[in-house]
């Protein structure tokens, strides 16, 4: 694997850093005019997802990852693992709900999402940024109103719940914005 | 063919052209005003400064049948010392400085540096002078009257550290408790890495929110053109200017000692070559214009790229260059 050095840190670049797989997010280099140089960096750990800052001196290197992103299709759940696909190759990936994470509420059959391969396994799974989801659980709301103020708690058909206004009913399909979580309209079928 | 045809255009907006155009005719008359003679020395020199910290830029000097390395130089300080030297009287340079390996936020390696050597100055006249010029190019800025601090209390103000006491335990201790980790392996033993790592994390950030603060009396570890204090032979006669975060200048009570300062070139050139550092060649013209005798004076260094950063809260110096270096 290539061996990056603190001049070629840019943000996506992927790096091993204390055994794990991680992702640079922002690098700056600081030097005082009379002094050493360092390049601070935001890192995220691309297995815990956590964010962290660490100190180089300029000119260190570090390893890169072998980590991608790949589009794929997720198929089905068996109990115990998720499956993707490639859709271009029909090649096949498995990952269980750690990797998966909160991408689980988000995955229905046949949607694509981002499945992020480190050393071709599954290291995380994104879910496309707007989804469409049908709701399966909700209190009847008052006919009428469309203000959208405060709203209700609906449970759509991957499990997860997200706020809606009362006039959305039970059946009817929502599009929800997985980054936030957030109800952005109905969708009219 | 879009990206080709994006590429040759300068991103720097027409507006910060003129603000620099600006800025350097209000500098000019500033000095002209003060009968401060405005210099031009060789950007490419046969020798160059022994900081270690600096790397710089080689290039070959062709005349057949001669040929001969030569260094762009990292600041024109030698050269002007040897016009000082030669009675001169103060002078001041707007000019390009460059610094190999230094790319980011805050650095091209191709900067433009204002310099000013005040004969008969002692460092707080010419950190006064300094105040009056940021003054006058920031007087629409709406900034809060200048303040002066020693290094050593805003490195106690901040840390809770005595910076001229290397106590390992405490500084171990502080970076410990400040999420600072990666100090510990970085700076080994080393008191000069030590403050340079817990100064520009710690403390620098904060500097200079709403007001121009003047940083003076830095450690003796970390500064090889300045005087020893008199008083406190453990500190330097330097400042350094800053402002939001962003150090601007540098200045010295300037060293006038030919042996000192050769002293302090072996040193720096041995310690070139225990980091394996390309070889730099010392001014030996520098070191005969000392020994014919500098005169008392004080001298500063800012950087103009910063300075209009900060005059058009652009917040990459990419922003304010016709051209970084990148699509140079």
């Amino acid at each position: 694997m290539a061996v990056y050095s603190t001049n070629e840190f840019k943000a996506g670049l992927k790096i091993m850093l204390d055994n794990d797989p991680c992702s640079i997010i922002e690098n700056e280099f600081v030097k005082p005019g009379k002094g050493q140089a360092f390049s601070r960096v935001r890192i995220r750990n691309l297995k815990t997802g956590r964010v962290i800052e660490r100190t180089f001196k300029s000119g260190e290197s570090l390893e890169g990852a072998d980590v991608m992103d790949v589009e794929m299709q997720y198929l089905y759940n068996d109990g115990e693992y998720r499956h993707f696909m490639v859709p271009d190759t029909f090649e096949q990936y498995q990952a269980d709900d750690k990797i998966v994470g909160d991408a689980t509420k988000w995955l229905k059959d046949q949607d694509s999402c981002t499945v992020t391969l480190w050393n071709d396994a599954p290291l995380a799974v994104t879910p496309a940024n707007f989804v469409e989801l049908a709701i399966v659980e909700t209190d009847p709301g008052v006919r009428g109103d469309t203000s959208g103020g405060g709203g209700k708690p609906a449970k759509l058909d991957t499990g997860a719940v997200v706020r809606v206004p009362l006039f959305v009913q039970i059946g009817e399909v929502i599009k929800v914005d997985t980054r936030t979580g957030e109800y952005i309209s109905r969708v009219k079928e | 063919m879009d990206t080709q045809k994006s590429e040759w255009q300068s991103a720097c907006s027409l507006e910060l052209l003129r603000l620099r155009a600006q800025t350097l005719q209000k500098i000019r008359r500033f000095f002209m005003d003060r009968s401060v003679l405005e210099v031009e020395t060789p950007l490419l020199g046969q020798a160059v400064g022994t900081d270690p910290n600096l790397s710089f830029f080689t290039s070959e000097y062709h005349y057949p049948p001669m040929q001969k390395k030569m260094f762009l130089q990292t600041s024109p300080e030698f050269a002007m010392k040897r016009l000082l030297a030669a009675g001169c009287g103060s002078v001041y340079q707007i000019c390009k400085a460059f610094r190999n390996e230094e790319s980011g936020r805050f650095h091209n390696p191709e900067f433009t540096m204002l310099e000013w050597y005040r004969v008969d100055f002692g460092l707080s006249e010419l950190m006064a002078e300094v105040e009056e010029l940021m003054a006058l190019l920031f007087e629409h800025q709406g900034l809060q009257p200048t303040q002066r601090v020693s290094y050593q209390s805003l490195f106690q103000q901040y840390t809770g550290l005595d910076c001229l006491d290397f106590c390992y335990e405490d500084y171990v201790a502080y970076v410990q408790n400040s999420g600072l980790f990666d100090a510990i392996a970085l700076c080994g033993h080393d008191h000069a890495v030590w403050l340079d790592f817990i100064f520009s994390h710690g403390i620098q950030p904060h500097l200079g929110e709403s007001a121009f603060l003047v940083v003076y009396g830095y450690p003796a570890c970390q500064s090889s053109l300045a005087r020893i204090n008199a008083e406190n032979p453990l500190i330097t006669d330097r400042f350094e200017l800053f402002l939001k975060g962003v150090e601007l200048g540098n200045g010295y009570y300037e060293l006038n000692d030919a042996l000192e300062q050769e002293r302090r070139f072996d040193q720096e050139i041995a310690l070139r070559e225990r980091l394996q550092r390309p070889a730099a060649i010392k001014d030996e013209r520098l070191l005969g214009a000392l020994a014919q005798g500098l005169p008392d004076c004080s001298g500063v260094a800012i950087g103009l790229d910063r300075i209009l950063m900060l005059l058009s809260n652009s917040p990459t110096i990419d922003g304010v260059l016709a051209f970084p270096v990148s699509n140079a």
